[in-house]
């Protein structure tokens, strides 16, 4: 079976074609925020790189963040899109255990971080397990502050790794335990959702595209001042 | 052609045959998820546009009794309004196209309310000059071809949408305001108090802010005014002033009719001047039903279809412009 993977959680838009033969093609490009503009030619992009015509997928594959909520907009409202119009199901994947899969051989506790504007960071911990990584923390906001805090309690050995972590490298450069992940692993990877929706895919691990949801860890601001307002 | 609607706080889909005839139009409305804040919340509403799109799109698509193969293209509004909540239709009517392989048409919100006129009577003959009058914009628009705009004037302040929201909360009527004075005004004397009718001297400009706070000062001079009296004598007053700057402006140009659209166009005091005027002056007047003068998918369709006609398909990589105008010709 052929997947579709769309990624827009970070500042990225990245875009993958995968199936029994591993990926076949994917793209990634950083261009700000333009995720609008990017995406759909990415998609016909991959397609053509990969030789295979959107209507031969079984499922299509989404980053449902947490991230940037616009990003995740265009992302969730055009992978829903495409599979309401192919008439297959979707598979969501967290932005967070797409940052950590590439990482997976690592003893260290992995930790992922995404920039969440604002003075946050999205961030969860993961273990090494057989075939990938396990989520053992998270997912939350929370301050990069609090977070070299926590990482530092663990008294453990980190690999921190996303654009977060990029960020605010200094609020975790005094930590000797503590290791970055290089640049090149900094934003989820569409190749990595692909892989990992493929086989879940199998599974018929999979949602329809009315049920799927981006998963923003956030409320909107108006309605925590408002609540706020109506608690004091 | 599949038209998609989700420029502010209505996720709407619809299906229109040949640019006029109307297949199917869902519209599901946020109002009351916004209403405790007294006006559209853009993350808010973003957020609700991304959850109900994908069973607005089915339900519109069942509705019109279409499959998937027969519709020949997909419009969207791509501007003015609220960035976040038009990427999802924009992202969403791109890829519907891409999939089903048909021309994508980026869609003027401004310029798919004075398509709605044509959806009740595609008889329009042009020139006319229309009145567009929503939450967002107030501007008298002469159309002389289609896709041919001349905007004669718009407001310096305030929409008139934006005055009713203002003036029903300052009444303590709640949210949307346009409905809640509306219905109010009808138990309520429209003569009681003389509010200013800013005429701008005789631009095709409007301006509501002055009204606004004589409303405010009236108020707060006499407690015990009925409020009813208040609504119906606001109401007339923007209503006198929206419906004389019509008049003028399509004398000016020699229109052969007039036109209404936007939100505030479903306001009943509005219409019922609108046609009288239309009588009285011997023009042909075009108003759209009430439900196609408020965000709706049909009139981006309608609007698509001419586009696509004029200019062909909106390329693939078309995102969302907020701050969009109406496309101006010169004359
Ligand atoms: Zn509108």
């Amino acid at each position: 079976m052929l997947v579709l993977g769309i990624e827009t959680a970070t500042t990225q838009v990245g875009c993958a074609i995968g199936g029994h033969e591993g990926v076949l093609a994917s793209t990634h490009s950083a261009r700000g925020r333009r995720h609008a503009e990017t995406l759909v030619p990415s998609i016909e992009f991959v397609c053509r790189q990969a030789r295979v015509e959107l209507r031969e997928m079984g499922a299509v594959a989404v980053d449902l963040g947490p991230g940037l909520f616009t990003g995740l907009r265009v992302g969730v409202a055009t992978a829903k899109a495409i599979a309401q119009a192919l008439r297959v199901p979707m598979i969501g994947i967290n932005s967070l255990d797409l940052l950590a899969f590439p990482a997976r051989f690592s003893s260290r506790l992995i930790t992922a971080v995404i920039d969440a504007r604002r003075g946050e960071v999205f961030a969860a911990g993961y273990r090494h397990v057989p075939g990938g990584v396990q989520r053992v923390s998270g997912p939350a906001a929370a301050t990069p502050e609090d977070l070299a805090s926590d990482l530092f309690a663990t008294g453990e050995d980190v690999l921190l790794i996303g654009d977060g972590a990029l960020r605010y490298a200094d609020r975790f450069a005094d930590r000797s335990h503590i290791e970055m992940a290089e640049q090149g692993l900094a934003y989820p990877s569409a190749r990595s959702l692909v892989q990992l929706a493929h086989a879940r895919a199998l599974r018929e691990q999979w949602v329809q595209p009315w049920d799927l949801a981006p998963l923003y860890l956030r409320r909107p601001d108006a309605e925590i001042n408002w609540s706020v307002r109506e608690g004091a | 052609m599949l038209g998609i609607e989700t420029s502010c706080d209505e996720t709407a889909a619809a299906v229109v045959d040949d640019g006029f005839v109307v297949r199917s139009s869902v519209v599901s409305s946020q109002v009351d998820l916004h209403a405790r804040y007294g006006g559209v919340v853009p993350e808010i509403a973003s957020r609700a546009h991304a959850e109900l799109l994908t069973p607005v799109v089915a339900e519109a698509l069942v509705e019109a009794g279409v499959e998937d193969g027969d519709i020949d293209a997909v419009a969207a509004t791509y501007g003015p309004g609220l960035v976040g909540a038009l990427l999802v239709g924009v992202s969403t009517a791109k890829a519907l196209a891409l999939v089903w392989d048909v021309p994508f048409v980026a869609v003027n919100h401004l310029e798919a309310h004075l398509y709605a006129t044509l959806l009740d009577d595609p008889s329009l003959e042009l020139p006319v000059v229309v009145l567009l009058v929503s939450g967002g914009h107030t501007m008298v628009v002469e159309m002389t071809g289609h896709g041919r705009y001349r905007v004669l004037g718009s407001t310096v302040d305030d929409a008139a949408g934006e005055a009713f929201d203002k003036v029903a909360r300052y009444l303590g009527l709640g949210y949307p305001g346009g409905p809640a004075i509306d219905r109010l005004a009808m138990h309520g004397d429209p003569t009681a108090i003389a509010f200013p009718r800013a005429m701008l001297e005789e631009g095709y400009d409007f301006s509501f802010s002055g009204l606004k706070t004589a409303v405010v000062n009236h108020v707060r001079r006499h407690p015990d005014v009925a409020t009813a009296d208040v609504a119906a004598s606001f109401q007339a007053a923007v209503v006198d002033v929206l419906v004389h700057k019509l008049r003028r402006a399509a004398a000016e140009v020699g229109a052969k009719g007039m036109c209404l659209g936007g939100g505030v166009a479903a306001n009943s005091l509005l219409r019922e001047r609108f046609l009288d005027a239309c009588t009285t002056d011997g023009r042909r007047g075009f108003l759209p039903s009430r439900a196609m003068c408020t965000d709706n998918a049909a009139m981006v369709a309608a609007a698509g279809w001419w586009r696509l006609r004029a200019d062909g398909p909106s390329p693939l990589d078309t995102g969302a412009v907020p701050g969009l105008g109406l496309p101006v010709t010169a004359r």
